[in-house]
């Protein structure tokens, strides 16, 4: 089941990204031809490691705050951005940087890949890595809380929230 | 000109603006970690933008739809690599800055 997931989405994404199977083209044959001999050997390749549910696929609701959570991101993204910008533009570039600790409760290894994801994307922060009972290692570039409890609550709070109803 | 290639350009503009503060922090930026932070945040959305002007300014469904898809690759590979890059530099040793104010980092056991 996993496999078949993974081979349809693979290859719905060949057929978006060459845009021939649509209107059938010139090449039309080799290129689905070409698509499903690609998404077949990629899931050959990774389909037996992918741990893929199929339930939350079907669960609506989740799309939903996917959407919500794409423009949070967003907006983080651009504060992100200014941040930066103000901080190598400033002439005395105030920076305070450290590697910190924080922890999640996130448990699915895909939220914890979108919570890393995000929290690089943030502004000030990047995910360096993660340990087995969710400690993840963060690099702060200006270190507000060496206390692991409060730094998680100013890095990680405002995401974990989200992902656990997205992908947990 | 059209509007829509005017704000198409406006879009591109800015992430041209991004990629430079980008670029800036790379250089300005004391160690591999700090440039990193700047170096992801900003190339992703510059980026970003950059690939949504296209997509305004396009006038094929196709190519809009391979800017979007391009910009959702960049948008979740963009932070990983960096998450991969400040991973392997901290754990073969490379330091921090030598004003940092802690480094709480374990190797897992």
């Amino acid at each position: 089941m996993n496999r078949l997931i993974l081979f349809v989405l693979l290859f719905l994404f060949w057929v978006v990204l060459t845009w021939t199977a649509v209107p059938p083209g010139p090449a039309y044959l080799q290129d689905v031809g070409a698509g499903l001999a690609a998404a077949l050997l990629v899931t050959w390749a990774v389909g037996e490691k992918s741990g893929t549910r199929l339930a939350p696929w079907l669960q609506p609701q989740r799309y939903a705050w996917a959407i919500v959570y794409f423009f949070v991101l967003a907006v983080y993204v651009i504060k992100a951005n200014l941040d930066v910008a103000y901080r190598v533009l400033h002439p005395a570039m105030p920076i305070r940087p450290g590697i910190v600790r924080v922890k999640t409760r996130l448990r699915q290894p895909a939220a914890r890949a979108a919570l890393g994801n995000s929290i690089t994307l943030c502004p000030g922060t990047l995910a360096v890595d993660i340990h087995e009972d969710g400690t993840m290692m963060v690099h702060w570039i200006y270190v507000r809380s060496l206390d692991e409890a409060e730094a998680g609550r100013m890095i990680i709070s405002r995401f974990e929230w989200f992902l656990e109803k997205i992908l947990e | 000109m059209t509007m829509t290639d005017q704000v198409g350009l406006v879009i591109i503009a800015t992430g041209v603006l991004f990629d430079l503060l980008g670029c800036i922090g790379m250089v300005r930026l004391p160690d591999v970690y700090n440039r990193l932070q700047a170096g992801t945040k900003c190339v992703t959305l510059g980026v970003c933008l950059i690939l949504t002007g296209t997509a305004v300014m396009a006038d094929a469904t196709p190519i809009r739809l391979k800017a979007v898809l391009c910009a959702l690759f960049v948008l979740i590979t963009s932070p990983t690599a960096a998450h991969a890059l400040a991973r392997a530099a901290r754990v073969s040793g490379i330091r921090l800055w030598e004003k940092s104010v802690a480094d709480q980092f374990a190797r897992s056991k």
